[in-house]
């Protein structure tokens, strides 16, 4: 008996077909994605980046595209993560774990991590006899130069990474001239490192031990949701099989391990669905070569749906030997069933997150007001009676240019304004330069005669230049809403 | 590590695993165990946290603690953070260190400084008597308003800040309000019913009526209150005293703290912060203060 376990290492054999092309490609496009993104353009006038996607954590802003996003609207943040899990849901309610099988980063650097190692080391069994082997040149070299590469891999992604924090050209050519920030290169070598880990060494463990997504997954699944099922109807009973022996009595699978070989978790799917698979589909495409080899139809392992499965599994016991035999029959057309209730409620919640959004980002305003009442004093009386109350307002000015807004107030006819500033700064004319934010100390005395208890007034803000254009873009005004104290007091 | 299953090895037969050979009440034990990468990273927490030990001050002993080779106290990070700090806003003082009241006024940049600079030090040293946000209380001024014992330009401030009211400064604000009634066995200046009549004046000052007792007490107040509350109760900044005239009372202006004001007397002692503070941090609190609201 044994406390602990170690990893047993695993050497996925190359395998071709429909599913290992169909990851190469979302390979291709997935990193092109992630490799060129930052180094998109998008002209946005002076004074601002002009890299279309960019997270400016010194200046407090993120770019995405057209789209402008203030530190005040982060909860946009919280939009894009609500549409991130749901559209994850709704993937996986339709198409299974294609996320984990195809587009998790996880699964893509592996791939391409063991892809090095197959190019440099051999395939399956070639990798293995190295491992085994002692130390010799070849084996050092062949080592040396697989981990040489990975670390490059890994360079270059913690390279790529940095890419969307800093401006692209800029900072490469710094890199160029090892003329960069110690953060920058900090986040280089940690995101280098982690990479070479976690696609290297870490690998299919990530997805068994470390990612929650994989433990909470099978409740997203129900019975016509894509999985990858090994038909063990006609499969079983498994047995070696030699060419011209009669099939009689036996099942399709020849127990080659072809599916067990390939598969870069380590699992035999044969024994039913398993939390570790990944879904990948490369145990369809080595089971399918060896049909073919064998000539018997495709799809002893494939993706199918629960209750397609069932249904065939009750179709099967009726057929005659003859039948299954010729093995044409064997395999009815699946259905699939895509508008359900589950698939139907994340859409909806899918699309009304995704309009509320767009709404929201359409039509928030260039200006943005806030306004706090001071909390000690409440209130002041003065001398003659009257009421003051004090304010602390925050202006918000999005645009792109400086600009001059006019304060005032409604709800309370005599209140006068007055703003508490250095230099010649009235509340005719607040001064906000371009893409920033400017906090005044403003105070509103009313008269002893129409204070009475407490009142609601709103503060209005226009723009005093362009009135005219900003109420297009924000109906002229922004209102917001205050409280007015003025007990009465002795 | 061999795959091959030894011969006498007790398989569970649900789940294919191997058991311990532990049975309690028919039930065993399987054996899953732990992971080999689990167990290194424990050992390298353990690794770590000893390392730790020994870098940073960490055990305690009878006489202190470990000192850790590092020799990093949190002392030393926030004298070294403090100084960091002094060091950034030397070349703000010392432009604020030159300026006249009436430059900084003009200055958004340089008044921010001090206004930030004079919230802080007002926050630890003045807010205990004069609220968090100088409201003030019973006896205790409210910055915020409009009403001036001493004079509300920001000079005038910080020469109240310097010399206090009743104070040990020898320029203090020192004018007391006498008690006008007959006090510990001293004989009244005031009968309790002209103080009564003029405590009817007085709170009937800013709406007058016509009432007997306020035609009694405005004589009363002729008399004895207009050589320092001036003619209708209008005050006086030289020596300190308020106006009777205005919406604002310190003590209280109902008629039952009026008669108790009158009677007793009043003076509001205010510490000298001359020796307390530096010079640059008065002027601060005198901006802080003055930018409240109610400076002249
Ligand atoms: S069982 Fe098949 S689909 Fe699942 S991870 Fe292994 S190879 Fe991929
Ligand atoms: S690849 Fe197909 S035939 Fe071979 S063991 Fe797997 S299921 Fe059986």
């Amino acid at each position: 008996m044994s406390l602990f376990e170690t990893a047993r290492k695993i050497y996925p054999r190359r395998v071709k077909g429909t599913f290992r092309s169909l990851k190469w490609l979302s390979m291709i496009v997935l990193l092109g994605i992630y490799y060129a993104a930052p180094w998109l353009r998008w002209d946005r006038g002076p004074h601002v980046p002009d890299q279309a996607i960019l997270v400016d954590l010194v200046g407090q802003r993120g770019y995405f595209f057209g789209i402008e996003i203030w530190p005040q609207e982060v909860y946009l943040l919280v939009g894009v993560l609500i549409l991130a899990a749901i559209g994850l849901f709704f993937a996986t309610a339709l198409l299974g774990r294609v996320w984990c099988g195809y587009a998790c980063p996880q699964t893509v650097w592996t791939d391409l991590f063991v892809w090095v190692e197959r190019f440099v080391q051999g395939d399956r069994n070639a990798r293995r006899k190295l491992d085994e082997s002692a130390w010799t040149l070849e084996k050092l070299w062949k080592k040396t130069l697989t981990h040489l590469i990975w670390l490059l891999i890994g360079a270059v992604t913690g390279g790529a990474w940095v890419f969307y924090f800093n401006d692209a050209p800029t900072l490469f050519s710094d890199l160029w001239h090892l003329d960069v920030s110690w953060s920058v290169l900090g986040w280089i070598i940690a995101l280098t490192l982690s990479t070479y880990f976690m696609a290297g060494f870490a690998r299919e463990n990530v997805c068994t031990y470390m990612c929650p997504y994989a433990r909470f997954q099978s409740a997203m699944f129900d019975k016509d949701t894509l999985i990858i099922t090994y038909e063990a109807e006609r499969g079983e009973p498994r047995g070696k099989h030699k060419k011209g022996e009669s099939w009689d009595g036996k099942g399709h699978c020849i127990d080659c391990d072809s599916c067990v070989i390939v598969c870069p978790m380590g699992i035999d799917i044969r024994d039913g669905l398993q939390m570790q698979c990944i879904s990948c589909g490369l145990c369809i495409d080595a089971c399918n070569s060896v049909m073919d080899k064998i000539e018997l139809p495709r799809g002893l392992i494939r993706y199918d749906t629960e209750s397609n499965q069932r249904q065939r599994r009750d179709g099967y016991r009726t057929l005659d030997i003859a039948h299954r035999k010729s093995g044409k029959t064997v395999v009815p057309q699946q259905k699939m069933r895509w508008v359900r209730p589950r698939t139907v409620a994340y859409a909806l919640i899918l699309s009304t997150v995704g309009s509320l959004m767009l709404t929201a980002i359409v039509l928030r305003p260039m200006t943005e007001l806030t306004v706090n009442h001071a909390r000690a004093p409440q209130f002041v009386r003065l001398s003659d009676g009257s009421v003051r109350n004090d304010y602390q307002i925050k202006i918000l000015n999005k645009s792109h240019d400086d600009r001059a807004y006019h304060l005032s107030t409604q709800g309370l006819p005599q209140a006068r304004l007055e703003v508490l500033a250095a230099g010649d700064e009235t509340v005719e004319t607040l001064h906000v330069p371009a893409n920033s934010v400017a906090s005044f100390r403003v105070r509103v005395d009313t008269p002893e005669a129409t204070t009475h208890g407490r009142s609601d007034i709103r503060f209005l803000l226009s723009d005093t230049q362009n009135p005219a254009q900003n109420s297009a873009q924000n109906s002229g005004k922004t209102p917001e809403s205050a409280r007015h104290d003025s007990y009465f007091i002795r | 590590m061999s795959d091959a299953p030894e011969p006498h090895k007790d398989i569970d037969s649900h789940s294919g695993v191997e058991t311990t050979g532990h049975e309690w009440d028919g039930l065993k034990e399987l054996n899953n165990p732990a992971p080999r990468w689990w167990l290194i990273v424990w050992m390298l927490t353990i690794v770590w946290a000893i390392g730790y030990w020994v870098v940073y001050p960490s055990w305690p002993t009878l006489t202190g603690h470990t000192k850790g080779i590092a020799g990093w106290t949190q002392y030393d990070k926030l004298k070294h953070e403090q100084a960091e700090i002094t060091q950034r806003q030397s070349g703000w003082l010392g432009k604020f260190h030159k300026a006249s009241f009436a430059e900084i006024k003009q200055d958004p940049v340089l008044f921010e400084f001090a206004r930030a600079g004079g919230e802080v030090v007002f926050k630890e040293n003045c807010a205990a008597c004069h609220g968090a946000g100088g409201e003030g209380r019973r006896g205790y001024p409210n910055l915020n308003d409009d009403d001036w014992l001493f004079g509300g330009t920001a000079e005038d401030i910080y020469n109240t800040i310097n010399v206090g009211s009743h104070s040990t400064h020898p320029n203090t604000h020192a004018v007391a309000m006498p008690a006008f009634g007959a006090v510990m066995g001293r004989e009244g200046m005031l009968t309790p019913a002209q103080i009564d009549d003029v405590a009817t004046y007085v709170s009937y000052l800013r709406q007058p009526v016509a009432s007997e007792a306020f035609t009694r007490g405005q004589a009363v107040f002729q008399q004895n209150c207009v050589s320092c509350h001036g003619e209708g109760g209008i005050g006086n900044r030289q020596m300190g005293a308020p106006r009777l005239n205005d919406a604002i009372w310190l003590y209280g202006g109902d008629k039952a703290t009026l008669v108790q004001t009158i009677t007793k007397g009043r003076a509001g002692v205010m510490p000298s912060w001359q020796s307390r503070m530096s010079d640059d941090s008065r002027r601060q609190v005198a901006i802080y203060v003055h930018s409240l609201g109610g400076g002249e």
